[in-house]
């Protein structure tokens, strides 16, 4: 099991090493030179040198890279082009409401996906069956953004249930930022939730169906035992992996939302910088997206060698 | 009433008139029949003949669409066939206990297998976990499991299929039940290991006094084991009685020819049956008496172990032997002697690591690439699944004239004609070429795939348990075509099987194999009538029922 997330993280290490490359060269050959745009468009030949060397642009390449990475490491991602705050700044205070809202809207996703699977499966072809599967089809072919207006229009301003808009720290006030999230969560978990309904519906309807889970009941275990231990246990781990996968789609999920809600996160951190060519703040952005791609992925696997006892023991299968 | 009860005990379990349907397709017909306190009743029948609906149908765990029409199933006077959902669950597990057939897909993949175990114990109403687990542990011991308190806590895929057999019987014995149901419960396993775990459990059922209801396709197996034999086909009971008479004294037609094909109970050597031919007619011809159509020698095969740096593994090791024109060998052995290894070298599946393969006296590895696409032409398999050795989306004529196409032999029309020659060589309907393999039987295809095995005229043909996987009939037809067409064509069989009944009955050489090596080789007589190696003899002890032949 060590020697396996070993494994794992050496494999992460080469990814991000690699990520960092192709950011770093990415930037550099989009159109537009950031010396130009930091100086002004009608900075005279001298000014613009003197920022060049500023910002080591006069270096070799692979100085430049090595001074990118070693800055990195020390935790400096440079200043902000537009506002000249550092970008560490800006990342420390728009990254946490990200985070709260991923993992609000996997939760939501998680347990709504996972119930209307099991829900599904258990009455299939009667009218349980149709609700969630129509669920489905809705999460998976109606894009967010329009989710979100309609969510917005009936259920925050309609009914007034939930705040149209806005943020509270979750740490601070945890209600009232658990409160303010909901709908967001709701709406970005939506289409994860209909992955995971399909897959744990598909894998339950497998399971079920298999020998182990007939002896199971042949051994007189009630129904919610067996659906438990026996089949839902397997069916995870097939949902596990679809999840993995998925999971990227919401980090660009979560930038349409913030926008929509108007939640001060990275996503909107993203658009800003990406409309205003703010390159050190773009640089370092893409960078956490990657960190937290890899890191999930990570905790996929391990959570999979888990649910999957076949992978942990051999080691080297 | 206490008297009568003392002197005819009602019997645990009565099956009364049961008719099963599967939506509006009826499987099973008035089937009736008792099972009393201690007694051990087996109910034998081919695939599709409707014995593990019967079990099913009384644990009340029919798949899909099945549900029972008519009928009642007693236990103690409780109805199963009209019980509810509740009253089952007190009768599963803790009443009847079902031993289920395949030990590598019953036992939950991601749950140790103490805790399956332990599941069943607490279904019983145990609810102390020490008690549970000392409980289970004791369990495993007594299934035969060594190291049962280490291995409590190990995941399924950690043991092998007899362990995994003998903890799916602890499990069913867990609940003390009245009455074990054995669904086919060692068809998987090699013979030894199938002696060994019914003997175990019949020792175990022996000494609770449990009734035993014991499903096999094997009616030599049921003969060993049971008191008591009910026949069954197309959903119907055929012939009910003791052994004795179901073997020695059958009554139906059906049953009658059930017997006769069972190999285990026919001891003739090829010699004298009158379905193979006799040898001393198939003495190879003195032309090619001096070169053999194959020669092993000295063969070897090293596997890499994955994930142990230099850990080998040697599946074949020096094995040398020699296979006469006209005549038939069998290879046998039980899974991982390294006879399934050694058959894929001799097709040039597989390279070995040292030795030598010779077809009429030429080597596969030293000719040139021309060269060895003629010998390649020579040898032909038939693989074991015929449901997996033929492509389902391809005709049964593009499959036989596959190995035409692959050789560039004659035209369109001509390969038209040797499909249907091809057909009539293995008894099947010219009308069957257009169609797929699914349309077809086990048997059915198993034909299709020796028919392409002959299509170009090989001279050697390598048969991997190519009869392992159908039905007695169906077996015995099968190997009666295969003894007809060597007297016809002069064909030359390897025959790789795990199963000594069959090798009785079609092969004129014996190449035991164990661990790799040759073990014993000889003629049949030799082998089977004074086997001079343990193994073997513990090997032709292992097949059921012997007491039997006649």
């Amino acid at each position: 099991m060590i020697r396996y997330i070993g494994t794992k993280l050496w494999q992460s290490a080469l990814t991000l090493v690699l990520a960092s490359l192709v950011v770093f060269i990415g930037v550099r050959q989009l159109p537009g030179d950031p010396a130009l745009a930091m100086a002004g468009e009608d900075a005279s030949p001298e000014v613009l040198a003197a920022v060049r060397t500023q910002l080591g642009l006069d270096q070799p390449l692979v100085n430049q890279y090595l001074t990118f990475v070693g800055n990195i490491l020390r935790g400096d991602f440079g200043n902000s082009t537009r506002t000249g705050t550092p970008v560490v700044d800006l990342i420390g205070t728009t990254l946490p409401v990200t985070m709260w809202l991923s993992v609000y809207a996997i939760v939501v996703a998680i347990v709504v996906g996972v119930a209307f699977g099991v829900i599904a499966e258990r009455f299939r072809g009667r009218w349980p069956e149709w609700i969630t599967n129509g669920f489905a089809l809705v999460g998976l072919s109606v894009p967010n953004f329009w989710l979100g207006i309609l969510a917005i229009l009936y259920l925050a301003v309609t009914l007034g249930w939930f705040p149209a808009s806005g943020y509270v720290d979750v740490l601070t006030d945890p209600v009232r930022g658990i409160y303010y999230l909901t709908l967001p969560a709701m709406i970005l978990g939506t289409a994860l939730a209909a992955v995971i309904m399909r897959q744990t519906r598909a894998s339950m309807i497998e399971t079920m169906n298999t020998d182990y889970v007939r002896t199971a009941r042949a051994k007189g275990l009630g129904r919610g035992r067996v659906l438990v231990k026996y089949g839902l246990r397997n069916s995870l781990i097939v949902v596990i992996t679809i999840v993995g996968l998925q999971l990227g789609g919401l980090i660009s999920g979560a930038v349409v939302t913030e926008r929509i809600f108007a939640l001060p996160g990275f996503g909107k951190l993203t658009l800003d910088a990406v409309f205003t060519r703010d390159y050190p703040v773009i640089q370092a952005v893409v960078l956490v997206i990657t960190v937290s791609y890899i890191l999930i992925n990570l905790a996929v696997d391990v959570l999979y060698s888990v649910a999957n006892p076949r992978i942990r023991v051999g080691g080297s299968n | 009433m206490l008297q009568d009860v003392k002197e005819t005990p009602l019997p645990i379990l009565q099956v009364r008139n049961l008719e099963v349907s599967f939506g509006a397709v009826p499987v099973l017909h008035q089937v009736s029949f008792d099972v009393q306190k201690g007694e051990r009743v087996a109910i034998v029948g081919q695939s599709g003949s409707g014995k593990s609906t019967t079990v099913a149908a009384i644990l009340r765990l029919l798949p899909g669409l099945g549900q029972i029409s008519r009928g009642e199933i007693l236990l103690d006077g409780l109805d199963l066939a009209d019980a509810t959902e509740r009253q089952l669950r007190t009768v599963r597990g803790r009443r009847i206990g079902l031993v289920p057939q395949d030990p590598m897909s019953n036992l939950n993949p991601s749950m140790k297998v103490g805790a399956q175990i332990a599941d069943t114990l607490w279904g019983a109403g145990m609810r102390n976990r020490a008690e549970i687990k000392a409980r289970a542990v004791e369990l495993m011991a007594e299934a035969g499991i060594p190291d049962a308190e280490r291995r409590y806590g190990q995941f399924p895929h950690e043991f092998s299929g007899g362990m995994r057999q003998r903890m799916l019987i602890a499990i069913a014995l867990a609940g003390e039940p009245e009455l074990l149901i054995a669904d086919e419960p060692t068809s998987a396993l090699d013979v030894t290991v199938q002696r060994q775990i019914l003997n175990h459990l019949q020792t175990l059922v022996d000494a609770r006094g449990t009734s035993l209801l014991f499903i096999t396709h094997d009616l030599g197996l049921a003969a060993d084991r049971c008191d008591r034999i009910i026949v069954m086909a197309d959903g119907r009971i055929v012939e009910v009685g003791t052994p004795a008479e179901i073997l020695l004294n059958p009554q139906e037609e059906y049953t009658k020819a059930l017997v006769a094909a069972a190999p285990s109970l026919s001891p003739e050597p090829p010699s004298t049956s009158t379905s193979t031919g006799a040898p001393a007619a198939v003495v190879p011809d003195t032309s090619s008496k001096a070169v053999p159509i194959l020669v092993v020698k000295d063969l070897v095969k090293e596997f890499k172990l994955r994930g142990q740096r230099g850990g080998i593994v040697r599946a074949v090791d020096g094995v040398s032997f020699a296979v006469e024109r006209g005549t038939t060998t069998a290879v046998v052995g039980e899974s991982g002697s390294g006879k399934t290894t050694l058959a894929r070298i001799i097709l040039g599946l597989e390279s070995q690591t040292s030795g030598e393969t010779l077809i009429k006296g030429q080597s596969l590895s030293a000719s040139g690439s021309a060269e060895r696409r003629a010998l390649r032409r020579m040898v032909q398999p038939v693989f074991q699944n015929p449901y997996g050795s033929l492509d389902p989306t391809y005709s049964i004529e593009r499959l036989i004239d596959e190995p035409l196409r692959i050789f560039g032999v004659g035209t369109k029309e001509s390969r038209q004609r040797r499909v249907a020659e091809l057909l009539d060589n293995v008894a099947l309907p010219r009308s069957i070429a257009q169609r797929r393999p699914n349309e077809l039987s086990g048997g059915q295809r198993q034909r299709v795939a020796i028919a392409r095995a002959l299509a170009l005229d090989p001279e050697l043909i390598i048969c991997d348990e190519a009869v392992s996987a159908l039905d007695v009939l169906v077996q015995d037809a099968v190997l009666t075509l295969l003894g007809d067409l060597q007297d016809n064509l002069g064909l030359t069989y390897l025959f790789i099987t795990h199963d000594l009944a069959v090798v009785r009955q079609i092969a004129h050489n014996v190449v035991v194999m164990k661990s790799g090596r040759i073990i014993e080789n000889g003629g049949v007589d030799q082998v089977f009538l004074a086997p001079q190696a343990d193994y073997t003899k513990e090997l032709l002890g292992a097949i059921p029922g012997a007491a039997f032949a006649r």
